[in-house]
């Protein structure tokens, strides 16, 4: 009895969160029945349920296009380079604003590193395009000045590696900035002072107390990332290399992919055979780098 | 010290640089805007027009229209979607930082397990299209984004926490408040900076969407800012299906077209920068 009234004092709380319950349940779990499309010859009118089943044929058919490996390896490899430069660029940012003490100087400078991170990839598309554009781009007006043939951005391979790593350390950088430099910021004066008495120069003591103190956020971000190789920023290789077929090579990843198999070419087989590779090779990597940051601070694991 | 005052000097060189870099591209596309369109393509966008123009704006002037309209469906998916994204995220954030709540474990896990396994776009696409027929309405523009980052819920749960005592919750309870009221009432006034920040990144969110307007959207006449920049970008006819002749200035259009998408973030950012800090600095932490 008594617990019986213990439970209904909680509706009310219930209550409150039933509008958050349903989403999830709405956009987050029942979709998961929408995997057996992948194991399906799927047709619209007849629906998930009711379309045929064919097993792992929409994965044969997949996995016997090299599409399936191109795809692949461009969402690895954009990721690794991501997580080393980010890494990389983001602390050694992070380390020269901590010593602006100037608070305004230190604002300016925080608040234009970062604004590139608050526009949509629409946006950074256009961008890109004032630089890259065949008729009135900036770079190749300056070749022609220079007596240089013009190069055609949207139609050569080869520059979109480089395009597009730079493209999203220009947006994504204060991000990572903000990140190491709210962790810095938590690092005792004292060490450094102590340090100073010591008459250890500045670089030595970025080498033996911010970078070593620095190191649990970072293995804790670079670790998160890791779990999260298989998946891409869809905006960015599809927004910036604006869809042209002839760069697919180098600017496919998973997620474009499943993306113009579902809804540009509609082919659903494929596409929901690449959605459902995706989701599991992602929940396995975000499984073993979860267990990877738990051994290293059980606060920051997921579970 | 001498050492210190060199590298002082490094780091304002390389912030320098990092943040013109970061800038530079937002004033060429201003600057761009306002090009002449001949002049442009003869010469390239500069950083300072020579040959200055008002016929990029003056078409999209003509265009009103689809411009305006494209204005206020944004507008009204910004307000609306931040407002639910609010009401969901923090009624859902305080049920979990209740101690002792029956199930509150469960629920956490339940946040959890969307972060770990999802089912991608093909399974989501299929899901809203066909149960809930969500194409061509408002609701594909905001439902989707609703609580795009479960970190947030995480977010609003830790500042319950850490900010609001058992001991207030109690008074107002021995005053005779609901439990409701004490969440509308009291809570939610005591969080006004984790309001305002989450406010903030949830409006940017749904600003800059451009992905569920092309997931879901065929009618063009639903289309918000971003998808209308989207389309002219991905589609060279689009501007011409509307405009009226070969003398519109294709290329100078897109530019203002893009300068008047992020006029609003680069008007409101400047002035809630801490904000947007505080968010990101704590939208990746669990506990």
């Amino acid at each position: 009895m008594k617990k019986n009234r213990q439970w209904k004092k909680w509706i009310p709380i219930y209550i409150l969160g039933l509008p958050g319950i349903l989403y999830l349940l709405i956009n987050n779990y029942m979709p998961l029945y929408g995997l057996l499309i992948a194991f399906k010859d799927y047709n619209y009118s007849l629906g998930v349920w009711k379309s045929p089943f064919v097993g792992f044929q929409n994965f044969e058919y997949l996995f016997k296009t090299k599409d399936a490996w191109v795809i692949t390896r461009n969402t690895i490899g954009y990721n690794l380079l991501f997580i080393l430069l980010n890494t990389v660029i983001g602390v050694a940012l992070a380390i020269f604003l901590n010593e602006v003490r100037k608070k305004v100087s230190k604002k300016i400078y925080q608040t234009a590193i970062l604004l590139p991170y608050l526009m949509s990839m629409v946006v950074v598309s256009y961008l890109a395009y004032i630089f890259l554009g065949d008729r009135t781009g900036m770079i190749n007006h300056l070749l022609t000045s220079l007596g240089l043939p013009p190069v055609k951005f949207y139609m050569t391979k080869t520059y979109w590696p480089l395009i597009l790593t730079f493209v999203n350390e220009w947006r994504n950088i204060g991000y990572g900035t903000i990140i190491f430099l709210a962790s810095i910021v938590g690092i005792s004066e004292s060490y450094y002072e102590a340090a100073e008495l010591d008459g250890a120069t500045k670089w030595q003591q970025i080498k033996l107390i911010t970078v070593p103190l620095l190191k649990p956020t970072v293995i804790m971000l670079v670790t998160l990332s890791m779990g999260n190789i298989f998946r891409s920023d869809f905006g960015l290789f599809y927004q910036v290399p604006r869809n042209q077929g002839m760069l697919f090579s180098v600017t496919n990843t998973i997620d474009t992919y499943v993306y113009r198999a579902l809804l540009q070419s509609g082919d659903i087989s494929l596409s929901s055979a690449a959605a459902f590779y995706q989701s599991a090779v992602c929940f396995i990597t975000i499984i073993i780098f979860n267990n990877i940051i738990k051994k290293y601070s059980k606060e920051n694991a997921l579970f | 010290m001498k050492g210190h005052k060199k590298f002082l000097a490094l780091s304002h060189v390389v912030l320098i640089i990092v943040a013109i870099c970061s800038i530079v591209p937002f004033w060429l596309l201003l600057a761009a805007s306002f090009t002449d369109e001949a002049y442009a393509i003869k010469n390239g966008y500069a950083f300072w027009p020579k040959e200055l123009s008002l016929a990029a704006y003056e078409y999209l002037m003509s265009q009103w229209q689809m411009f305006g309209r494209g204005y206020a469906i944004t507008i009204i998916v910004t307000v609306i979607g931040v407002i639910l994204c609010l009401t969901v995220t923090m009624s859902f954030g305080y049920m979990i930082s209740r101690e002792g709540l029956p199930g509150g474990k469960i629920f956490n896990y339940m946040v959890i397990f969307t972060m770990l396994f999802n089912g991608g776009l093909v399974a989501t696409y299929i899901n809203y299209t066909q149960n809930f027929h969500i194409k061509d309405t408002l609701f594909a523009l905001i439902i989707p984004n609703l609580v795009t980052n479960a970190f947030y819920i995480f977010m609003t749960k830790n500042f319950f926490k850490g900010n609001i005592p058992e001991e207030i919750i109690e008074a107002a309870r021995i005053d005779g408040c609901s439990e409701i009221g004490i969440f509308f009432q009291i809570v939610l006034k005591l969080s006004k900076p984790m309001v305002a920040t989450l406010a903030l990144l949830s409006g940017v969110m749904y600003w800059n969407d451009w992905q569920n307007g092309m997931y879901y959207l065929d009618d063009v006449n639903m289309f918000g800012i971003q998808n209308i920049l989207n389309a002219i970008n991905t589609n060279a006819q689009y501007l011409r299906m509307l405009g009226r002749g070969a003398d519109m200035p294709t290329e100078t259009v897109r530019m203002a077209a893009a300068a008047i998408g992020i006029l609003p973030i680069l008007l409101i950012y400047p002035f809630f920068q801490e904000y947007f800090v505080k968010g990101m600095t704590m939208g990746g932490v669990k506990e």
